[in-house]
């Protein structure tokens, strides 16, 4: 049966008969008759639907979903509920870029190699860097990523990484590593500051001689790590990478880790431009500093590099460096990857030029500001912090002996905080993450108190 | 006759747009008595001193430069782009629009599973239809697109031979023809790669593959229908020797679209397989991504797939995470989520009819490959009067002999004629190669167009192979030097080793 989407389905004995076949099932005659399936798939709603049943049938679909946020979420958990610039949107929903594919021939693809060049620029910028790749899915397996390449640099096979990096991230940097025996140690937080404890570092570093160290700030505690140089100087000292997972949104207000001594940096765009998207998609960030080119030939993924026309007499941007890549080197290639995030890597750029040096800085002290008057607030209404010696960033973690039953209340207003602690770390299980961000006013985090006070004087 | 001539605007980098300190977006300063106490407590060093080196401008300028920029760029929505493996498909606006309801974009993942029924809902009707049109058990969407997938399949084997104590199987076997991902996620899970030729008919030599099995092998990586659109003839005996040997079949669905709805790799005896749903199902490529995929697997290998999947109770759908064997997570939260509902719109709208994908998109192949295999100076290599299935591939290593114009020159050309060009010098098996996919959303005169285009590209390199050297020349830029670039002293990357070089010289 014909279909709009398939303009041939509408002329298709033309074509047949230009290929001499009466049948169209004489095109599947190589395959063995018994793998020829006889009836039609079981799948969508028994016939093709119209554009406007479609739209009923997502539309009954979505009313399904209950959450409603009545004040913008204080979710946090890694990835927190930032504004999206309608601007963003705007350029991501221009089908010049988001129909095309990988610019494999970059003379009809200026306009994408050039943005991803100036997201490698600006990211680059951001961390104080040397290069960033054109994007990996997300954060989590950019992390990965920096492991198999610190690992190849080093030659070494073991890596150090804080319990208080994202849980999940922790997790998919098991399933990339250990199977092929890299063992990853984790070292402890301090319980008092939510930092990484230096000293349970420093023997865990000199002890195993790690491939890289890894350290994230904020934590997923919502704790800046205030001792970067530090903890990356305790890396170099036994010939370790030094490698910081940062999310972008703070480079407006903290210290670029590239001039802390960073090698590798790790972040994810869900903040700058992605939004939330249950999850995904997002781009994962990765980049390196790099002055004595060590690291460049075996850095995964996209690069976009500056050259001249065969005639030499303009410049344009193409793909670099790719005898590092799948398509090339195959089963010597530095990683796999191949489709990327190259969307919202160009996303990112527009979010990041659209912000500038100054709008990053405000936005960075809007969200520093907002945390300092919500543990303020919620310290007043009865909430205890979690770490009362670190300094909190964007997400705090609370500590009450009814935290659950807070957030199940909270819930049913419209008003979601969490995730809770308990469910990644067992002797947190009190514990709840509390995230602001720009879109929070400072009635919203006045409602919160109030609700969060009214809760524990009348219900706990 | 030149009849296309594409955008140029000497676009400057954002960088160079304007010095001058302009605000693109207002952030508001209500909390700065509390910003200040912040920074009170953070030691020496911490903060941030300089403003970051990055523009500033204003709004207008910034969608004039991106506006620009999306002009010098070229998608499905503009004309045919038959990257072949790459399934250049049509991307239905309805699926766009839909997908970027904001009850979607704005969901925390970290939402309780009662919030998110809905989407819950789709994700899991979503697992089920695609393990139908695979012919699989279970399918897990975390994997956010195909190599992610081919690596997830890989260590789902792995595991399974540990688990069983064959900790010696060691080596897979990737034929000649698959796609560069598929060693290269092989060794990413840590196996040793065994390739193994293409016989004449452009089927996995069968026997290289017996000879190749041993108890080493874990198993082998197949794409079929594989790179040169052939389909593997002989699939039940490859399954049959590969099981035999104790190995197991990983399927590449990079190449599902001419066969969807036909034949399912699960009946061909596949035991996992990656789908790319930014290929057959639809969802954009987005100049490079991001794409979504799909693991799924059947059989023995069915609770291995990564955790969390979607299921369903009987009440509600939830996020499950008991799957006993599972290998972990391949990456954070559930997967891309937006081009994954994109996925599900595009099949609820077709339904069963999801098999005019498969016949339209073969038809279109073949109608294309008659007009191409006659020209002069081109040539087939592998399995002469076969049909092709999702795309074909042909050689101009005749026409390279013959007039010096070779596949990429031919490729530059096509540029210049308003069509972009196929995925070029790939299969490595083929020389000077064109792999051509024009999928089902082609139309007849598109592919009229095509066939003209490289009939009168081929008429000129016989008569005129300077000209056709000089192409492209009607795109936003001429023809790259795309060697000068990646010399160790030109390689730049950013804005500032741009500035640093041009102050050099």
């Amino acid at each position: 049966m014909p279909h709009p989407w398939i303009p041939n389905s509408y002329v298709k004995s033309e074509l047949m008969k230009e290929l001499g076949i009466s049948s169209i099932l004489e095109l599947f005659r190589d395959i063995p008759r018994e793998l020829l399936l006889m009836e039609y798939p079981r799948v969508g709603y028994g016939s093709p639907l119209t554009e406007y049943q479609l739209t009923r049938v997502f539309s009954e679909l979505m009313k399904k979903n209950t959450y409603s946020y009545k004040l913008p979420p204080f979710l946090g958990g890694g990835v927190c509920f930032h504004y999206v610039p309608s601007v963003v949107r705007h350029i991501a929903g221009r089908s010049e870029l988001y129909t095309a594919y990988t610019p494999y021939q970059p003379e009809v693809a200026q306009g994408i190699t050039q943005a991803l060049f100036e997201y490698q620029s600006l990211v680059a910028d951001l961390y104080g860097v040397d290069v960033v790749n054109a994007s990996l899915y997300n954060g989590s397996t950019a992390l990965a990523e920096a492991i198999r390449m610190a690992v190849r640099v080093t030659g070494r096979r073991n890596i150090v990484l804080p319990r208080s990096l994202h849980p999940e991230i922790v997790e998919v940097a098991r399933t990339w590593s250990e199977p092929v025996g890299i063992s990853i140690h984790l070292v402890d937080y301090d319980s008092e500051t939510g930092r990484v404890d230096l000293s349970k570092l420093e023997d865990c570093v000199r002890k195993n001689k790690p491939a890289a160290v890894f350290i994230q700030t904020p934590n997923f505690f919502g704790i800046v790590e205030v001792e970067l140089r530090k903890i990356f100087e305790i890396a170099h000292e036994v010939g370790s990478l030094a490698a910081v997972y940062e999310d972008p949104i703070f480079t407006g207000i903290l210290e670029a880790p590239g001039r802390l001594g960073a090698d590798i940096v790790i972040g994810d765009t869900s903040s700058i431009g992605s939004g939330l998207n249950f999850g995904g998609p997002s781009a994962g960030i990765l980049g390196i500093r790099d002055p004595e080119e060590k690291l460049l030939r075996q850095l995964p993924g996209r690069l976009i590099g500056y050259t001249k026309t065969v005639s030499g007499e303009d410049w344009g941007y193409v793909m670099v460096l790719q005898t590092r890549e799948q398509h090339i080197r195959r089963e010597r290639a530095t990683s796999n990857i191949t489709t990327n995030s190259a969307l919202e890597a160009i996303k990112a750029a527009v979010y990041l030029t659209l912000l500038g040096s100054e709008g990053l800085r405000k936005l960075g002290e809007a969200i520093a500001g907002r945390t300092e008057f919500l543990v303020e607030k919620l310290v007043d209404a009865g909430l205890e912090l979690t770490f009362s010696r670190g300094t909190h960033l964007r997400e705090v973690l609370f500590k009450h002996s009814k935290m659950a039953e807070l957030r199940s209340f909270l819930k049913e207003q419209g008003i979601y905080i969490g995730p809770l602690a308990g469910r990644f770390y067992s002797e947190l299980s009190d514990c709840g993450l509390v995230c602001v961000t720009e879109t929070h006013s400072k009635q919203d985090i006045e409602t919160l108190s109030n609700l969060v006070r009214e809760f524990l004087q009348v219900r706990a | 006759m030149r009849n296309f001539r594409q955008a140029k605007w000497s676009e400057p980098l954002v960088y160079e747009v304007s010095r001058d300190r302009k605000e693109g977006v207002l952030i508001d300063s209500e909390f700065r008595d509390y910003t200040v106490k912040f920074f009170n407590k953070l030691p020496e060093g911490v903060a941030r001193r300089e403003l970051l080196p990055i523009p500033s401008l204003s709004e207008v300028e910034v969608i004039r430069h991106f506006m620009r920029l999306s002009q010098m760029s070229y998608g499905v929505d503009f004309g045919p782009v038959p990257l072949g493996s790459c399934t250049m498909k049509y991307n239905p606006k309805i699926c766009e629009e839909l997908s970027g309801d904001r009850e979607i974009t704005e969901a925390h993942p970290y939402l309780d599973d009662d919030s998110v029924q809905g989407i819950l809902e789709v994700i899991y009707i979503l697992q089920k239809w695609l393990s139908e049109l695979v012919g699989m058990d279970v399918c897990s969407i975390q994997t956010p697109a195909g190599s992610a997938g081919e690596f997830t399949g890989a260590l789902m084997i792995k595991k399974y031979h540990v688990d069983r104590g064959e900790n010696q199987r060691d080596e897979m076997i990737v034929p000649d023809s698959a796609h560069g991902s598929n060693p290269a996620s092989a060794v990413m899970a840590g196996f040793k790669v065994v390739r193994i030729p293409t016989d004449s008919r452009g089927n996995t030599d069968l026997e290289a593959l017996r000879a190749a099995l041993n108890r080493k092998t874990a198993g082998i990586m197949l794409t079929n229908p594989n790179t040169l659109g052939l389909f593997e003839e002989y699939i039940i005996d490859i399954a049959r020797e590969v099981h035999n040997a104790g190995g197991l079949l990983y399927y590449d669905g990079a190449n599902l679209n001419g066969i969807v709805g036909y034949v399912r790799p699960g009946d061909m005896g596949f035991d996992v397989a990656h789908l790319n749903l930014h290929k057959t199902f639809a969802a954009p490529h987005g100049g490079g991504g991001p794409g979504a995929g799909a693991i799924c697997a059947r059989g023995v290998l069915t609770d291995y797939v990564p955790v969390p999947i979607v299921d369903y109770d009987g009440r509600k759908y939830y996020l499950k995470y008991d799957v006993p064997k599972t290998i972990g997570r391949i990456s954070w939260f559930y997967g891309n989520i937006v081009p994954a509902v994109k996925s599900f719109l595009y099949i609820a709208t077709l339904g069963p009819q999801i098999r005019e994908v498969a016949e339209i998109s073969t038809l279109n192949t073949n109608y294309l490959l008659k007009k191409l295999s006659s020209l002069s100076g081109v040539d087939l290599v592998y399995g002469y009067g076969r049909w092709r299935k999702h795309e074909f591939v042909v050689s101009f290593e005749k026409l390279y002999k013959e007039t010096g114009v070779g596949a990429e020159d031919v490729a530059k050309a096509l540029l210049d004629r308003g069509l972009h060009a196929p995925t070029i010098l790939f299969p490595l098996i083929v020389p000077e190669a064109h792999m051509i996919e024009v999928t089902e959303t082609e139309t007849k005169e598109n592919l009229d167009r095509l066939a003209e285009a490289y009939k009168e590209i081929i008429a000129t390199a016989h008569t005129d192979p300077a000209e056709i050297k000089k192409s492209p020349r009607d795109t936003s830029i001429e023809r790259l030097d795309t060697v000068y670039g990646n010399l160790p002293k030109n390689v730049v990357l950013t804005y500032r080793s741009l500035v640093k070089k041009k102050r050099e010289t």
